[in-house]
């Protein structure tokens, strides 16, 4: 009998509370009294801290002066950058403009070293080499700036602060069909213009670089990446040949309006030194002929997504706790089929479906913790250790860290619960276990981890499959500015984070409500 | 040990789920390896693909369904109590546990023939509509050409050593779900571990060490100096996984209580 004042007032409330917190407390002391459940589970936690570590331990980065510290140069928004280029520039001091006719643009690239002989160069013009007018708030790499150019094979294009980027004239530039560029400053806002015959002008975008010095360095520049062509994929994950460019423009007409200090032209190579990505014989540089520029340079102004190591580099040993724990969340269901203490269960508390939410709700919330304080331990012991031992991390914003660690411990709890779900639908733990493995690691082992299928093919299933849920842990973007191998063997995912978090929740929420369904229509 | 092997071939073949899950393996293989066939092209016919590799992929799934059906073989009977009665017929542990060995090695090396005769069938019919056949230089998957004998049927070997490894973890483990997931995790974590690991000498040991990454190297047909073990070296490996599990599961077999 229940105390008949709480009767009258809420009869139901408190009753169906009581009885679900009473649910949920039997399922919690199920998990934790079953000392395999409860062993694999801090196994689970503990194998994902130490195998990072141990990787972080183990991965030396040498120079021959001990451990490398190579710090990749940010840009305004915290993001790794490239910034290599060949700089001709002038102080400017106030509002002023700079405009060009850009004539020429042509490139050469580096052959890889042969044991036949030396480097040779070819001609060959990169698709994203870039030749046009800068303005930036001083030479040093990662500084603000905002740019229009020609380039190889994508037309005019004003690009700012390293991710931004606007398309202008189609084609490419040469002596029938030359480009022209304008930029004008007037304050923190820096416009740039394009025109096909000085004459026309359009307007291509208006970029404001707040704070930016009275003061700043403006001019031309020319830069162009470095080439990579895959040579094979096999097992061992494929290999790539590759070699440094350069590219050389021709620059006419070269006027100046405005606040332009009297100080003569100088060329500066920017972010270049002795390791710098000129092919051999090419050396940056510029001359003047017929009062045109003619200017000689290598490398990118653009994001960088090859060097470092992501954060969640030193996640391997969450795919073991995965398995630990996808192994508890069927056996969670199944051995209560197993040992016949379902009936049990299910005659203690005959709404079936309050007897699943209360099993998921545990197996989810025990799973989350030990994949947060695994990951989390994983990323913050190990990246330390890695910085130490002269490995670049690549950076990444606070946000992006906390998605990475909290949707990854999201991640293995979702897959806990598809296993439950898969488990009280099959009520065969090895049943369920081996679905569940090969739905989610399978997919991500062929497609990504270990590229044994063609890359249209490995995205394909990195959409449809539960293993799209691995996008959670992506940490570099993907730029359609940047000419790059944005395969998933690369850590590049074809949904989106959460887009991917989502398809794997799909799967789970699918596999636990035809559990409930089942879970009613069939005797125990 | 006639009469062992006649009862261990009895339970299984009455069992209803051996026959779906063996065919499930089957089939399993053949769609995917018809699939990857299906899904690779190469246009310019200057590609790094290995047409027997390609028609073999399969093999990745269909292992995980050999897996299931080895670990019941022994779970399957803890978890009905059967072991027991089984035990009490026939005292001689070891001689159980080999006749299970026997039985189950029959029956995965006539599904894996079939499998893998299928998914090498399909290859051969799909491949050279996609670049990837006799015209361009590339094998044309007959079992009479020496290295595509030596996948095909070190395929079928590997098959049958991956239900060995299984039954000889789940003598060990005996709970089959915890099996299970210790057979695909041994098979599946090598190469995403060595993918994540940061040293290329590391992720390289890391495949040479794990029994499906070396096991696999059996498949390969081309470009053998770049795998990071050789073929037979390879299955040699997997073979002492299965020997390492069945040695430590017999022993617990016969030391424990049913």
């Amino acid at each position: 009998m229940t105390d008949s004042t709480t009767t009258l007032s809420r009869p139901g409330a408190i009753a169906v509370r009581d009885s679900f917190t009473y649910l949920l407390r039997a399922e919690w002391t199920k998990f934790r009294t079953i000392r395999g459940w409860a062993i694999a589970t801090i196994v689970a936690m503990l194998v994902t801290i130490l195998l990072g570590v141990y990787g972080g331990a183990h991965s030396q980065n040498e120079c021959p002066s001990g451990p490398c510290h190579f710090i990749l140069p940010t840009g305004p928004g915290g993001e790794a950058v490239t910034d290599t280029f060949y700089f001709v520039h002038r102080p400017l001091t106030a509002d002023g403009s700079i405009t060009v006719e850009v004539t020429s643009l042509s490139g050469v690239l580096e052959t890889a070293l042969t044991p036949q002989g030396p480097a040779r160069t070819q001609p060959a013009l990169m698709p994203w080499s870039k030749a046009g007018l800068i303005v930036t708030a001083d030479p040093r790499q990662g500084s603000a700036y905002a740019a229009v150019m020609a380039t190889g094979a994508h037309g005019v294009r004003m690009q700012w602060n390293y991710t931004g980027d606007a398309a202008g004239l189609a084609g490419r530039a040469s002596a029938a069909s030359p480009r022209w560029l304008r930029l004008i400053r007037a304050g923190d806002v820096i416009t740039g213009y394009d025109s096909s015959d000085g004459t026309r002008w359009t307007k291509i975008g208006a970029v404001d670089l707040p704070a930016l010095a009275p003061t700043v360095q403006a001019g031309l520049f020319v830069a162009s990446p470095a080439y990579s062509a895959p040579v094979s994929s096999g097992i061992s994950g494929g290999s790539a040949s590759g070699g440094p460019t350069d590219a050389t423009a021709t620059f006419g007409r070269v006027s100046l309006r405005g606040g332009w200090s009297g100080s003569p032209w100088s060329g500066t190579t920017v972010g270049g030194g002795s390791n710098s990505p000129y092919a051999t014989g090419s050396e940056a540089g510029y001359h003047r002929a017929d009062g045109a520029f003619i200017v000689t340079g290598s490398g990118d102004i653009a994001p960088d997504v090859s060097d470092g190591t992501p954060i969640d580099g030193s996640l391997a040993g969450m795919f073991i706790g995965l398995i630990a724990v996808v192994v508890v969340g069927a056996l969670f269901i199944t051995a209560e089929y197993r040992r016949g203490l379902i009936r049990l269960t299910l005659a203690a508390s005959p709404r079936r479906g309050r007897v699943l939410a209360a099993k998921a709700i545990v197996l989810g919330g025990v799973t989350f913790l030990a994949g947060l304080v695994g990951v989390a331990g994983a990323i913050w012991i190990a990246d330390p250790i890695l910085r130490a031992n002269g490995n670049t991390i690549y950076p990444v914003a606070t946000l992006t860290e906390v998605r990475v660690i909290g949707g990854t411990a999201a991640l293995v709890a979702v897959a806990a619960l598809f296993a439950l779900g898969v488990g009280a639908i099959l009520r065969s733990g090895a049943g369920a276990v081996a679905v569940v493995i090969t739905a989610i690691i399978l997919p991500y082992l062929l497609g990504a981890a270990f590229p044994v299928l063609p890359v249209g093919t490995a995205d394909w299933l990195l959409r449809v499959t539960p293993a799209a849920g691995f996008a959670i842990k992506q940490t570099i973007p993907q730029y359609p500015q940047l000419a790059a191998s944005y395969s998933p063997f690369q850590g590049y995912f074809p949904l989106a984070p959460w887009a991917g978090f989502a398809v794997l929740c799909g799967y789970a929420a699918l596999a636990l409500a035809l559990a409930a369904v089942l879970l009613r229509r069939r005797d125990a | 040990m006639r009469h062992a092997l006649n009862a261990e071939w009895t339970k299984l073949r009455t069992l209803p789920g051996t026959s779906w899950l063996l065919l499930a393996a089957a089939a399993l293989t053949v769609a995917v390896s018809a699939s990857a066939a299906a899904a690779t092209s190469c246009p310019a016919g200057h590609c790094a693909e290995d047409p027997a590799k390609i028609s073999l992929t399969g093999i990745y799934l269909g292992q995980a369904v050999v897996a299931v059906v080895a670990v019941t073989v022994i779970s399957g009977e803890y978890g009905t109590g059967m072991m027991r009665l089984t035990l009490a017929a026939m005292p001689g542990r070891i001689s159980v546990l080999a006749a299970k060995a026997a039985v189950l090695t029959g029956l995965v090396l006539v599904t894996g023939t079939v499998a893998v005769a299928a998914a090498l069938l399909a290859g051969r019919l799909i491949l050279p509509g996609h670049g990837i056949g006799p015209a361009e230089g590339y094998s044309a998957l007959s079992v009479t050409d020496g290295p595509v004998l030596r996948a095909a049927a070190g395929s079928v070997l590997y098959l049958a050593l991956i239900a060995l490894l299984s039954l000889g973890a789940a003598a060990a483990v005996r709970e089959s779900a915890a099996a299970i997931g210790v057979v695909l995790g041994l098979l599946y974590l090598f190469p995403i571990i060595a993918a994540v690991a940061g040293s290329p000498d590391l992720a390289r040991h890391l495949q040479q060490i794990g029994p499906m990454t070396a096991g696999l190297a059996i498949q390969a047909t081309t470009s053998l100096s770049s795998l990071p073990i050789s073929p037979w070296a390879g299955l040699g490996v997997l073979a002492a996984w299965a020997a390492g599990a069945l040695l430590v599961g017999g022993l617990l077999f016969r030391l424990r209580d049913a």
